[in-house]
């Protein structure tokens, strides 16, 4: 089958069956390989992409569920003022290490500042724990998103 | 446990509705047009290089090949500050590329081999990169100073340019290029006094996160060849079995399968994207030959590691007289084990194929480009010559990507494809099918007298990954990683014995894994000495405090934590702090945690403050950074980490059932770096050492349980009910 989808402003035609997960479409077939794939069940966060702003694991999301709404992925993220925010203060404050899960923990910031633009810890353990750091760049990520909410 | 049992991906796909500086990446081939880097490809001909790290060209664009591989630890951007420092480059302008393989060239000179690990990369490199830097700086000098017929010594290197002073003249090393080919190479290049560093020692920003930050970097996983199709496997779910059938016929009625590959060890499905391979593998049905560890469970191993650690070990040190030192004060006996862990790098293993006739290419991210490159030629039947690896950044090695297994089992599926190939592992491939951390046993004797521990015997138990992962390396019986940080342990003790037990589980491989043997030992030492510490009705820190003066570097560093900490300062009830005291990785490391134990015996990490010497502290953001992440990694080990066996069957799968520390479970963690003018040592590995004893002896502290084993028993520390 095909779907049209709209993924960071421009509409592409896939042709897929519809209970692919969105993950796949994006990494292999539109080869915007920035989005991960880390656990396939929702435990990682990898994958995390946006649907209308919200944040959404991306490996559990079939295509044919999406429709018109607008998808965002890390490519195109910075192209949004809270994305670009987060951007900078994890380059800012070194965040990143092997950088697999960055992806994933950026488009979850910043779906969480777009939002709410000063979180506090409760908040930010609400909106990240979802996420996982095999690295473990938990402390430079709670720093980084301060940083953004100007608390830092 | 809540394993995967009637755990349905098709169920939760229903249920989840609601729900400036880039690397060359030596891409031969047009890839898919979103995820081609940046960089164009450099050609090295014409270019000055003084040798296999430095080239420069006539522009002026200077590259510095990396020996090692990036895999999160910022070795890149260390990497490239020290071959800059002494070539004066302008750090600003260098560009960076992965290293083709090459024993030769890039060989790691502690190991021998081009291996990325034990936290080896700057302490090992550290000579020949200066060196490497400081003979190309001194031959772009020569070049300048014989066009001005001056003396070399007359002229100072900054920023890519040779200057004269006394005739302010200056060339830039790409005018330079040409002429600094013909110099011949120093024979003893002239190092820069330390002193006059201007990028050794500073927090410099990495080369390689931008790009993370933004999805453009290219990761194993992330290749894309021409005509590629992608592929998943199924190894058999009891270790070691093999394929007797496969009935294809469901798989191939899944739209988008391909092909359906049937080896011996090993079923593959390749399909038009992951989603129609992975579809197809669970359509696929196979018969499996489970062979000979069909009935091994975890009971059976431990059972098995015990009795082993019943025996005589090889001596891997012994100092004075430790029979007799045992019945000197009060003895005191301890064992402590650790279990099997899995990696469980975020990155799942995975390797791209394109084979073509004599000659195979391999796109993955390795620790050990040329071992991917031995592996790929054997399975391919090609000359190890005819075989290009293609390295990337690295989603997490930890020890995983010392292997060469994905490789090997990538080529052979290719081999019946006739397209490229991407074989991705599944999640729940990779975390039953690792080289799994060994589980080991360690029995400690020793007798105290007057606050001072008299004698020490200590003996290691668990499985031998050095003799199978680097067989000569293992001689007369012990494995040096093994009892690493045990022949070495830092107190003053007199008399000492340390031994080892070879004892292979049935049935599963080992690997490294991050922290590798220390990891193992520091746990085992730095527990018993809190315990021995108590029996001496002692501070432990000060305990270790009285035994430390040979190790100077330690007890500065223990000193530091215990301010820094507020130790000694009044804590609530079941809250403790514990400390680890380590000489690891030749990096002195003290670590205190502070954590609560509630009533039900789960833990809370409240915080966490370390103080390390490490020598000269190349990048001190990422010493700091390593540190942070290590003790998460430890941490995270010491709570949940256990990889169990029933049926021959790993019974973990996914992180649903494996467990990971997560930002909510993250204490403020503090990292002081003591200034040194010392060597540099390692630091990877160090965290993932420090973290667990640390815990082991808060927990110690707040509940007066001696834990004795990891994962961490909730029930032996909840509060009792009368």
């Amino acid at each position: 089958m095909t779907f049209p989808i709209k993924v960071n402003g421009t509409t592409h035609t896939v042709d897929v069956e519809g209970d692919t997960p969105l993950l796949w479409v994006l990494r292999d077939v539109l080869g915007l390989t920035g989005t991960k794939y880390g656990c396939g069940i929702a435990q990682c966060g990898a994958c995390t992409v946006h649907i209308d702003g919200d944040p959404v694991r991306s490996c559990l999301l079939p295509v044919a569920s999406i429709g018109e709404r607008a998808i965002t992925t890390i490519e195109g993220i910075g192209a949004t003022q809270a994305g670009a925010s987060v951007q900078k203060a994890w380059l800012d404050l070194e965040v990143i290490q092997c950088g697999y899960c960055q992806s994933g923990q950026i488009m979850s910031a910043t779906a969480l500042l777009a939002k709410n633009p000063h979180p506090d810890d409760a908040d930010i353990d609400a909106a990240m724990a979802g996420n996982i750091c095999r690295c473990g760049t938990y402390v430079r990520i709670r720093e980084a998103i301060k940083r953004v909410g100007g608390e830092a | 446990m809540n394993q995967q049992a009637g755990f349905s991906r098709r169920g939760l796909l229903k249920t989840s509705l609601a729900g400036g500086f880039v690397l060359a990446f030596h891409w031969p081939v047009k890839a898919a047009p979103v995820n081609e880097p940046e960089q164009p490809p450099d050609h090295p001909e014409g270019q000055f290089a003084a040798n296999a790290f430095i080239r420069i060209d006539k522009t002026g664009k200077i590259t510095l090949v990396m020996p090692q591989a990036e895999m999160g630890q910022g070795v890149y951007t260390a990497i490239a500050m020290i071959l800059a420092e002494e070539l004066d480059a302008d750090f600003s302008k260098v560009r960076l590329e992965h290293s083709p393989p090459s024993d030769k060239l890039y060989g790691n000179p502690l190991f021998g081999v081009q291996v990325t690990g034990n936290s080896n990369s700057i302490r090992a490199f550290w000579d020949k990169l200066r060196a490497a830097g400081a003979a190309a700086r001194m031959m772009l000098i020569e070049a300048a100073a014989q066009q001005w017929q001056v003396e070399p010594t007359s002229c100072t290197a900054a920023d890519s340019k040779v200057l004269h002073a006394a005739s302010n003249r200056t060339l830039s090393y790409g005018d330079l290029a040409d002429a600094a080919a013909k110099v011949p190479v120093p024979e003893k290049p002239e190092l820069k006094d330390p002193k006059t560093f201007k990028l050794i020692g500073k927090p410099l920003k990495r080369f390689d996160t931008p790009n993370k930050s933004d999805g453009k970097t290219i990761y194993g996983i992330d290749a894309m060849v021409p005509d590629m199709k992608f592929a998943t496997l199924a190894q058999c779910p009891v270790l070691g079995g093999k394929v007797k059938h496969a009935d294809d016929s469901a798989a191939k009625k899944v739209p988008g399968v391909r092909q359906v590959v049937v080896l011996d060890d090993l079923v593959a499905v390749v399909g038009d994207h992951m989603w129609a391979a992975w579809q197809g593998l669970d359509a696929l049905n196979v018969t499996w030959d489970e062979g000979p560890n069909a009935k091994i469970s975890s009971t059976d191993i431990w059972n098995e590691l015990r009795a082993a650690s019943g025996k005589d070990g090889a001596v891997a040190k012994s100092e004075g007289d430790v029979a007799k030192g045992l019945t000197q004060g009060e003895r005191f006996d301890a064992d402590y084990e650790l279990p099997f862990l899995a990696h469980a790098t975020l990155e799942p293993q995975n390797c791209t194929v394109r084979l073509t006739p004599g000659a195979c290419e391999i796109w993955t991210g390795t620790q050990v480009q040329t071992r991917a490159q031995e592996y790929a030629a054997k399975a391919a039947g090609v000359p190890i010559d005819k075989v290009t690896v293609y390295n990337h950044y690295i989603g997490g090695g930890f020890g995983r990507r010392l292997e060469a297994d994905m490789v090997g089992s990538a080529v052979r599926i290719a081999k019946e494809v006739s397209t490229p190939v991407k074989v991705v592992w599944t999640r729940e491939e990779d975390m039953q099918h690792d080289v799994y951390r060994p589980a080991y046993r360690d029995t400690i004797s020793a007798s105290l007298s007057n606050g001072k521990i008299v004698a020490w015997k200590y003996k290691v138990t668990g499985s031998s990954v050095l003799a199978r992962w680097l067989p000569p390396a293992f001689q007369n019986g012990i494995d040096g990683d093994a009892v690493d940080s045990a022949v070495d342990m830092p107190y003053d003790i007199a008399n000492k014995r340390v031994e080892y037990v070879r004892a292979e589980p049935t049935g599963l491989t080992t690997g490294f894994w991050r922290g590798v043997g220390p990891n193992n030992n520091v746990f085992a030492i730095e527990s018993f000495m809190d315990e021995l510490a108590r029996k001496a009705k002692m501070d432990p820190i000060a305990f270790r405090l009285g035994m430390l003066d040979g190790t100077p570097r330690l007890k500065a560093a223990l000193k530091v934590v215990a301010e820094k900490s507020g130790w000694g300062s009044p804590l609530p009830a079941r809250v403790g702090r514990g400390v680890c005291a380590q000489p690891s990785f030749g990096s002195f490391i003290a670590t205190v945690v502070e954590a609560e134990v509630d009533d039900v015996g789960a833990v809370h990490l409240r915080r966490i403050t370390c103080a390390v010497d490490t020598g000269i502290a190349v990048n001190p953001d990422t010493i700091a950074a390593q540190l942070q992440g290590g003790l998460i990694f430890g941490l995270t080990a010491a709570l949940w980490g256990e990889v169990t066996i029933e049926k021959g069957r790993v019974q973990q799968s996914n992180f649903n059932n494996y467990r990971m520390l997560r930002i909510d479970e993250t204490p403020p963690i503090e990292v002081h770096i003591i200034e040194s003018g010392e060597h540099p040592g390692g630091i990877g590995e160090t965290g993932a050492t420090a973290g667990p004893p640390a815990l082991r002896n808060a927990i110690y502290a707040a509940t007066g349980v001696p834990l004795r084993r990891l994962p961490i028993d909730r029930a032996a520390i909840a509060v009792k009910k009368a």
